[in-house]
């Protein structure tokens, strides 16, 4: 009876210990102008200074919009008008500095100061656009990426 | 893609057969290989220092890791490197570079032996310290305070948190709109400079006020 009660709860513990690692925040956003949305879960949340960036949100911005978000590695990430920035993956552990992040550019510009995670490894930090993909060593860069135009 | 015009009766087969006919269109985007506009740019750190930046697309790869060195892709595997200016990027990334949240930053606070008292140096500068943090859009703030190694282990932990905790009150009496603190107290573990047991070490009688 009682390995039939463990694995009962086992799943359940996992299940509750994957949702609460999911649901901490990557990082806030620290400057918002323009139409600017976080879209989680099939849901748009305005992008406003303060509001909690967690893995697997997009972020979204209309043609006068704009987005500047740090995470909690020190990442500075922003983003330019008519973007969509994907969140994949980032899990950080502040006393080993280990980790991942990993970003997808689906269109739009993107400006990133990489922060402890590059740093602790040059295997950290990843962005990806529809065209190619980015290692980062510990460093500052911008990237677009769209269709040319006609 | 042209899709050839067809006489048909049935509606339905007939839009059926001009999605089919979409199909490799959509194929084709969704693989990236219509003509793209795709620029990657490494910039000069603000610390001097310069990384790197692989860039690498269908097979082919591009190391940049000169300031302002630049790699065009007009479709995937088609990588050009290029230079580019300051001033090129400012047009092409203006509002993606002014939007980029102010670096986060680190201040020091001193104290007087055994207190949770302010240095007359700290005091000084410590208003200062807080109107900067103050500026800062919904800041995130964590507090650690230090002590030298006078006293026992116990005892400097106390002390430190105390220390820490000290600061954190005065932070929130600012009000600061969405803030976020949190605070820790490290004791004698982490001096700021090496001493032997029992050494009185001004230096490291501090909190750190880590902002970002």
């Amino acid at each position: 009876m009682r390995s039939g009660f463990i694995a009962l709860i086992l799943p359940i513990a996992l299940t509750f210990g994957v949702a609460a690692a999911a649901a901490e925040d990557a990082g806030h956003v620290k400057v918002s102008n323009g139409a600017a949305q976080i879209e989680r879960a099939g849901q748009r949340l305005p992008a406003a200074v303060g509001q909690a960036v967690q893995q697997g949100d997009v972020v979204i911005t209309g043609a006068d919009g704009s987005v500047g978000i740090t995470f909690r590695d020190n990442s500075l990430v922003s983003v330019g008008p008519d973007s969509v920035l994907s969140i994949d993956r980032f899990v950080f552990n502040s006393t080993t500095h280990q980790g991942n992040f990993d970003s997808s550019l689906k269109q739009g510009t993107l400006a990133v100061v990489s922060g402890k995670l590059a740093k602790q490894s040059p295997e950290a930090m990843k962005v990806n656009t529809p065209a190619a993909i980015l290692g980062v060593r510990g460093t500052e860069f911008l990237v677009r990426t769209g269709p040319a135009k006609d | 893609m042209f899709v050839p015009a067809r006489r048909k009766t049935d509606v339905r087969s007939a839009s059926a057969r001009s999605l089919v006919g979409l199909a490799p269109l959509a194929l084709l985007l969704l693989a990236g290989c219509a003509s793209r506009n795709d620029l990657y740019v490494l910039l000069p750190g603000q610390d001097g220092k310069i990384g790197a930046l692989i860039v690498s697309s269908g097979g082919e790869q591009r190391v940049l890791d000169q300031p302002y060195a630049a790699a065009s892709v007009t479709s995937p595997g088609r990588v050009e490197g290029r230079a580019t200016s300051e001033a090129e990027v400012r047009q092409a990334f203006g509002p993606a570079l002014a939007a980029q949240p102010t670096r986060p930053v680190s201040f020091f606070l001193y104290f007087l032996a055994d207190t949770d008292e302010l240095t007359p140096d700290s005091k000084r500068v410590v208003g200062q310290i807080f109107a900067e943090i103050a500026r800062r859009p919904a800041p995130e703030i964590v507090v650690i305070g230090h002590t030298d190694r006078v006293g026992a282990v116990a005892y400097n932990d106390a002390l430190s948190l105390k220390r820490a905790e000290k600061v954190r009150d005065d932070l929130l009496k600012l009000a600061i709109p969405k803030v976020r603190i949190s605070v820790a107290g490290r004791g004698e573990r982490e001096p700021l400079v090496p001493t032997a047991d029992e050494v009185s070490e001004p230096r490291n009688r501090r909190v750190e006020i880590s902002v970002r």
